[in-house]
């Protein structure tokens, strides 16, 4: 908080501590509605694809080009990290600090793990000469997947933000709010992921 | 190094446009002169670029929207005066790649950059004092939106000297926005400039939405609001809704474009059905994010100005919830000719001509609240009058073209083109006209000059008039939009009556832009000292004009409808009170603008291919997120003396005038 809000405390302190209280609800409402709409910029890629999913145009379909258990093995390690930001979060309710970085860590290096992964599987296409620019169906693929990539990457920078500045300010009333927030974005993307993963691939493949 | 840019990108070869650039440069420089002259630069830069005072911030906005509406405006001139003689034998002397880029301009500037920010502009100097709030939810956030349309506004104005803007019309739609056969900066120029701008307006739906659920003052449930802000509300939600796809959607064409990807191309599956679906999906509700807050306008300016409650304030209530809906499930309409099939657009006929209704009723709520009413014909319930008439005749015209097989008759003719100008013009530029009237006082702290206001009403109404209605009747005689020349000796006589309404618009225009100038030069006559200048009822009007930039010293506490007028009737409003606290307020900070500014540069590098400074203006862009992310420093409290100053000094003033 501010130097002035510290300062006035004391005179105040009931007040305050509501004002605050309804600032970070507010904050949280704001971006679980943001989220919202962060949704259906989704739900628009993944419109697009649904309707050109089969516009292989002589390329490969679905089915040639996905390797199931490589994705599961990224589903699985993205799923864990939602499990482990969950521990963080619950570290967090009890205000243990060093608990929360540790597993903000590891919730790190397994998000990491997964864009890694994604990385890997584009250039493995590209090399192989299914470029995003070889029919419509590999542009929606690249075009949907690459855009919760490109979600989670933000998500990777917020989180060493986030590390950083619980490291400096520990647990406060600002942090927590952020922790909040962020958990809601992390779950969110997991969320998309598990429909990215049905639509996609199982669908694409079965 | 530098991409595509050279000093080639500059068309010195095209009088018109060197001399609407040397003119943009001369008015920078005597701005900027001034500036220096009266050491101004300071205060702009504390009190009014960084500020995140929703106030000032509408103010910004609704500047921009005048200056942009001139631009616009200017477009919409050439464009008549080029029909009106490009005849025949008759070139007129915009050639065709010069006039697709201006009807592109036109569509775009009018919709993106002139209407959008004076709604937005409006919105942001009332709903926070209507609903009693000390700001909006998130007035850093709300600074932000700010800039990011405004570094929209300097792409869009930067085509015109640099580059070339898109010659795909509004919409741009693909095979032809795609790269292949617009391989050129113009779409790109759109792309950047729309994307932009269109985060800061999704940004500003969830801020008002927000605001609008979580800031209303003590006993204001949602069926006490003021109608203006329920219309804020609705707009909002269709703002979060829509706004995303256009995000999408622009996505995908830029990676078409930029990743040789195929999404709408046609060759290799592209589809550009999609993009026509999807670009309408946000287009149709657009449409209603502007005409739902004109509606908003003229209730509060005829319950103002018939000195009555509102007719009907339920009906309207659901009436605009149900337009909100509505405007989801009919953008089939624009493109009835693609050939979804009978079912399809029958379905989609239907769906356009039921929003008739719940319009209907609201036409129906305003005439009777004038029913029986006291009507002051004051500039702004002039507007309102010319807006019932004009929009009730759009909208008919309307439900004719919901009728596909009409449609199929009239698509794309000049028919259309009447209709859109119809109730935009009639419904959207009247009601933000009226409401800046109507709020203008409040913001400035004194009225606007009447007879002048009232010049430019006749003119712009008589102006419309004689400029779309003939457009009506070329539309059945079978001229087709976008035409910068036509062989048919019948349509030219119809196209000068148009330009002469342009003409006459343009005296409008005139006016409105005189009457701001004598107004201000009248400013100590024309002082609104009590801050409720027109006998009002929402809580606005219960502080003085203008606001103290903390709003209100006391929470207002709502038992009615009408707030302030339940207060005065009451005896409960200008009281002195037992004593004022300190006010927690946020910190100007100029952060928003930073991270605009990295964001127009990232545009700018991206239309010209320029990737190193893409790459600088990404990083940069990052950098100052964080920055801001790292600083706690946001915000202070005012005194309570200072409080107590300022609100004595109004109390004072109110004291002496009566």
């Amino acid at each position: 908080m501010s130097t002035e809000a510290v300062n006035n405390h004391d005179a105040h302190a009931h007040g305050h501590e509501h004002e605050h209280h309804d600032a970070s609800d507010m904050k949280v409402f704001g971006f679980w509605v943001y989220l919202m709409t962060d949704c259906i910029l989704f739900a628009t890629i993944f419109a697009t694809f649904a309707v050109l999913a089969n516009s292989y145009a002589g390329g490969p379909t679905g089915a040639e080009i996905f390797e199931l258990p490589f994705v599961l093995t990224e589903t699985m390690i993205l799923l864990v990290s939602s499990f482990t930001f969950g521990l963080a979060s619950i570290a967090g309710h009890h205000g243990k600090k060093s608990s929360v970085l540790g597993w903000l860590f590891v919730t790190f290096l397994l998000g990491l793990s997964f864009i890694i992964m994604e990385i890997y599987e584009f250039h493995h296409l590209i090399a192989e000469g299914f470029g995003p620019h070889n029919s419509a169906f590999l542009s929606a693929f690249f075009t949907l997947v690459g855009t919760h990539g490109l979600h989670v990457t933000c998500g990777l920078i917020w989180l060493v933000v986030m590390m950083v500045q619980i490291k400096k300010n520990g647990l406060d009333t600002n942090n927590n709010t952020r922790m909040m927030n962020l958990s809601l974005f992390w779950h969110f993307l997991d969320i998309i992921w598990i429909f990215v993963f049905t639509v996609v691939y199982l669908l694409g493949v079965l | 190094m530098f991409g595509k840019l050279s000093l080639e990108a500059v068309p010195y070869h095209e009088p018109i446009i060197m001399g609407a650039i040397g003119f943009i440069i001369l008015g920078g420089l005597a701005m900027a002169a001034a500036l220096t002259y009266f050491r101004k630069w300071g205060y702009l830069w504390k009190e009014w670029l960084t500020s995140v005072d929703h106030k000032r911030l509408g103010v910004m906005y609704i500047i921009v929207a005048m200056v942009m509406l001139l631009r616009g405006f200017a477009d919409a001139v050439m464009m008549r005066s080029q029909q009106a003689i490009a005849n025949g034998a008759n070139e007129g002397y915009l050639p065709p790649h010069h006039y697709d880029q201006i009807f592109t301009a036109h569509g775009v500037i009018m919709i993106f950059f002139m209407a959008m920010p004076f709604m937005i502009g409006l919105m942001n100097i009332v709903v926070p004092l209507q609903i009693g709030a000390r700001d909006v939810a998130f007035p850093f956030l709300n600074s932000l939106s700010f800039w990011l349309f405004f570094a929209g506004v300097v792409l869009v104005n930067l085509s015109l000297g640099l580059g070339e803007f898109a010659k795909t019309g509004w919409l741009a739609y693909p095979p032809l926005s795609g790269i292949k056969y617009s391989p050129g900066v113009g779409v790109d120029y759109y792309i950047w400039a729309l994307q932009i701008s269109g985060i800061g307006t999704l940004l500003t739906g969830v801020n008002f939405f927000v605001t609008i659920l979580k800031m209303r003052a003590p006993g204001m449930s949602l069926m006490k609001m003021p109608i203006f802000t329920w219309t804020i509300l609705v707009t909002a939600v269709l703002i979060m809704a829509a706004f995303p796809i256009l995000t999408a959607t622009l996505g995908l064409l830029t990676l078409d474009r930029y990743l040789e990807m195929h999404f709408f191309t046609n060759d290799l599956g592209g589809n550009m059905m999609m993009y026509v679906n999807l670009i309408w999906a946000w287009g149709h509700p657009e449409v209603y994010i502007l005409i739902l807050p004109a509606f908003g306008i003229f209730s509060e300016v005829t319950a103002t100005f018939c000195s009555k409650r509102l007719f009907g304030y339920t009906s309207m209530v659901y009436a605009t919830a149900a337009i909100g809906f509505l405007s989801f499930i009919v953008w089939l309409h624009h493109f009835f000719t693609m050939g979804a099939g009978g079912n399809v657009n029958a379905f989609f006929g239907i769906a356009t001509m039921v929003i008739s209704i719940p319009t209907g009723v609201k036409i129906f709520n305003w005439l009777f609240t004038m029913y029986q009413g006291r009507v002051r014909f004051t500039t702004p319930i002039l507007w309102t009058l010319g807006f019932l008439v004009t929009f009730s005749i759009g909208g008919m015209t309307g439900v004719l073209l919901a009728v596909p097989g009409a449609d199929f008759v009239l698509h794309n003719s000049l028919f259309l083109i009447a209709h859109f100008h119809n109730v935009i013009i009639g419904g959207v530029v009247f009601g933000y006209l009226a409401g800046f009237t109507y709020w203008f006082p409040k913001a400035f702290g004194f009225t606007l000059n009447e007879r002048l206001g009232k010049c430019a009403f006749w003119c712009w109404l008589v102006g419309f008039y004689f400029a779309f209605m003939p457009l009506y009747v070329l539309g059945f005689m079978g001229m087709t939009r976008r035409l910068n020349h036509y062989d048919n000796p019948e349509w030219q006589a119809y196209l000068i009556v148009a330009a002469i309404g342009a003409g006459i618009i343009a005296l409008g225009i005139g006016f409105q832009l005189l009457q701001i100038v004598v107004s201000v030069m009248q400013r100590h006559k024309n002082r609104d000292v009590t801050g409720d200048p027109w006998g009002a009822r929402t809580l606005e009007w219960s502080m003085s004009s203008p606001p103290p930039f903390y709003n209100f010293a006391h929470t207002p506490v709502v038992k009615e409808r009408d707030a302030f007028w339940d207060m005065k009737e009451n005896k409960d409003a200008y009281h002195t009170p037992q004593g004022y606290q300190k006010i927690h307020m946020p910190k100007n900070t100029a952060a928003g603008l930073t991270i605009s500014a990295f964001s127009l540069v990232i545009g700018f590098a991206l239309i010209w291919h320029i990737w190193w400074l893409a790459i600088v203006g990404t990083v940069g862009c990052l950098i100052s997120v964080i920055v801001r992310m790292f600083n706690d420093d946001i915000d202070y409290y005012v005194p309570a003396e200072e409080v107590e100053r300022i609100e004595s000094e109004h109390l004072k003033n109110i004291a002496n005038q009566a």
